[in-house]
């Protein structure tokens, strides 16, 4: 059975300026985002998140392509028609009004009844703990709480999709630890579709149910974190998401020929010349001259308390980064200039055919 | 500790009395005393030649909205004198409504440029200032007058036979004012707007609210002390007017400033003209206590 889609994007395109110094923020991109699905787009800055997010939420027309929000073609309908809500990079709350009255704000512009405005913004109040400020401005508040206010003025309208717009980037790192944890809840207890765009691959990684990975105004991959992490369909995907060892390599029969000689086993693809990649906490280190493994040398050690980072060279000059936990006693593996034997996880490797 | 702390706070204070003295002094040479002149000149007797003779009298006010008979002595009301005020009030009011609608969409206007071509709009609209408002005034005279340049060019083409009048009229006056006092509205509507954060119209639109709700709601609060220093700065000056009134309005339509005028000129009644200046001083007062006042409760609530 297939799953009720809430906002829809067919081939937008979206380009600034005209003629030949137009620039395509967003090159032909088809998305499906589910309803109550928390849906992250992630992508360094200038890869056309951000001009997706203002499509679906109508501060944008695309040059060409589709905006659908439950089936409907919503792409020209103007942001003041959409029952879609944001809330901004930088907050954008209203100055001159206390924090009841910008959270009403969407209510009272919808022309509710008063006494319903009253008792909404109440539980909006009561959902993001901030009923002792109710009446205080906006300038009074701390980073944190004004991103409270953001989140609950735009969540007052009971959208059917909120567009989070890097929320979390104002704030230091242990309150946005905190926040992420409590837009998560937001989320389930509202049951409100959310996008949520960033740049931040761990706080897509622990949030998201569906990552969508963009690069250069195209989306890249589109799956659950654990899809986008453990398999990625190209090397920008792998890199940007985590730490990664690339190998160059050869299809030698049911394998890959790495380019220092060694066979290693990997689901086979099309293409002869492919990259392996891997994730450094799926390297093993073993005996110098254990079976099955590649000869590599330890040419630098960092620790990071909770692991250790062996970098490692194979008898070709590539790289290998391992990532090994540390032992209880503090005891480290492997010394500097060591020559150990070197063992991929099986299944942990990916051909990338790009 | 209580005595040391006291001796801090007078140090203070005096430290405080010292450094604002300069400015006391000019205040009280150039405002408070030539004030109290003005006020003691009201209550005198006119010299024969202009002037004042030493004697008390209150005829410099009674003058003020009363005049005595040539006859008979008796008193009827200064129906001249209260038509002035009046129109001094009305045209001031009115310029500030006119310099306020053409200046909100300019100052809007300039806001939303790209940062790099703003200095370039803001220096158009300084450009008159670089002349005299005489000289202006009387190129507007220029224009308007009866065998003026509007006028000349509609009856060489035809499109009219005789002129139409324009000049010493109430208009012309509200032209004048409006033209010479417009960059005194845009300029602090422009410097509120500029720190008008242009990311609230996204979050209003977002939020339902029609393009009119977005202006009412969240642009014109916002940029509200620049609205009340734009019409503060109109509206005092232009009671006071004496320039544009004298070029445009002629003998007709006369203001406030060229009653007062008259009176140490021509009509050398120097305590009537000091009582009418008073009487413009606390109009300003009045005016300025009540745009303060509304201010000061919006921004409380």
């Amino acid at each position: 059975m297939a799953e009720a889609i809430a906002v829809e994007a067919r081939n937008a395109v979206k380009e600034f300026g005209s003629g030949p110094s137009a620039v395509r923020a967003l090159d032909d991109v088809s998305i499906s985002i589910k309803v109550g699905e928390f849906f992250t787009l992630l992508g360094p800055s200038g890869c056309g998140k951000t001009t997706l997010l203002r499509l679906i939420a109508g501060f944008e027309m695309p040059t060409s392509g589709l905006i659908l929000l439950n089936g409907q073609d919503i792409t020209y309908l103007p942001p003041n028609k959409r029952p879609v809500n944001t809330v901004f990079q930088s907050y954008a709350l209203f100055p001159h009004l206390t924090v009841s009255e910008n959270i009403g704000f969407g209510l009272q512009m919808q022309g509710r009844p008063k006494a319903e405005v009253h008792a909404t913004v109440a539980r909006m109040l009561a959902l993001v703990k901030l009923e002792p400020l109710a009446d205080r401005k906006i300038g009074q508040l701390s980073g944190g709480q004004q991103q409270r206010v953001a989140l609950a003025r735009a969540l007052a309208p009971a959208p059917k999709v909120l567009l989070l717009d890097e929320p979390l980037s104002a704030l230091d790192l242990k309150l946005r630890k905190e926040m992420q944890i409590e837009l998560k809840r937001l989320q389930t207890e509202t049951g409100i579709t959310f996008i949520f765009v960033t740049h931040d691959q761990e706080e897509a990684l622990t949030m998201s149910d569906r990552i969508g990975v963009m690069s250069a105004g195209k989306l890249q991959q589109v799956g659950t974190p654990k899809d986008i992490y453990t398999q990625p369909v190209n090397r920008f995907v792998a890199s940007f998401i985590g730490e990664t060892n690339f190998l160059p390599a050869t299809r030698d029969g049911d394998g890959y020929r790495l380019d220092c000689g060694i066979k290693v086993a990997a689901p086979l693809g099309k293409a002869e010349r492919v990259t392996l990649t891997v994730r450094p906490e799926q390297v093993r280190l073993e005996a110098k001259d254990a079976s099955d493994t590649i000869p590599a040398k330890v040419t630098n050690l960092v620790y990071f308390g909770t692991d250790t980072h062996y970098h490692l060279m194979l008898p070709d000059g590539a790289e290998v980064v391992a990532r090994l936990q540390s032992l209880a006693s503090g005891d480290t593996g492997p010394a500097m200039g060591q020559d150990v034997g070197l063992r991929f996880v099986p299944g942990a490797v990916q051909v990338l055919e790009d | 500790m209580a005595a040391a702390e006291e001796q801090v706070v007078r140090e203070t204070t005096r430290r405080n009395w010292l450094l604002s003295a300069p400015a006391l002094v000019v205040l009280v040479f150039t405002a408070t005393l030539p004030f109290v002149i003005v006020l003691v000149y009201s209550f005198l007797t006119p010299g024969q030649y202009g002037n004042v003779v030493w004697k008390f009298s209150t005829d410099g006010w009674v003058g003020l909205v009363m005049t005595r008979d040539v006859f008979d002595d008796t008193l009827g009301w200064a129906d001249a004198h209260l038509t002035i005020i009046w129109r001094s009030v009305k045209l001031s009011f009115a310029t500030t409504i006119i310099t306020f609608v053409v200046g909100f969409p300019t100052a809007w206007f300039i806001a939303t440029r790209p940062q790099r071509s703003r200095p370039i709009w803001l220096f158009l609209i300084t450009i008159p200032f670089w002349t005299n408002l005489l000289i202006r005034t009387f190129a507007i005279n220029e224009m308007i007058r009866n065998e003026g340049l509007i006028n000349t060019v509609l009856m060489r083409t035809g499109l009219i036979h005789e002129p139409i009048v324009m000049i010493y009229s109430d208009g012309a006056v509200l032209l004048g004012m409006g033209y010479a006092y417009f960059p005194l509205m845009v300029l602090p509507l422009y410097a509120a707007m500029d720190r008008f954060d242009m990311r609230l119209l996204e979050a209003g639109y977002d939020l339902y609210a029609s393009r009119l709700s977005v202006l009412w709601r969240i642009v014109m609060p916002v940029v509200r002390p620049g609205i009340i220093a734009g019409c503060v700065l109109v509206f005092i000056p232009a009671l006071g007017a004496y320039v544009t009134p004298r070029v445009l309005g002629g003998g007709k339509t006369m203001m406030l400033g060229n009653l007062i005028e008259m009176q140490f000129g021509q009509g050398r009644n120097w305590p009537l003209g000091a009582s009418i200046s008073i009487t413009l001083a606390v109009i300003t007062l009045v005016a300025m206590l009540i745009i303060i006042r509304r201010a000061g409760r919006e921004t409380a609530q």
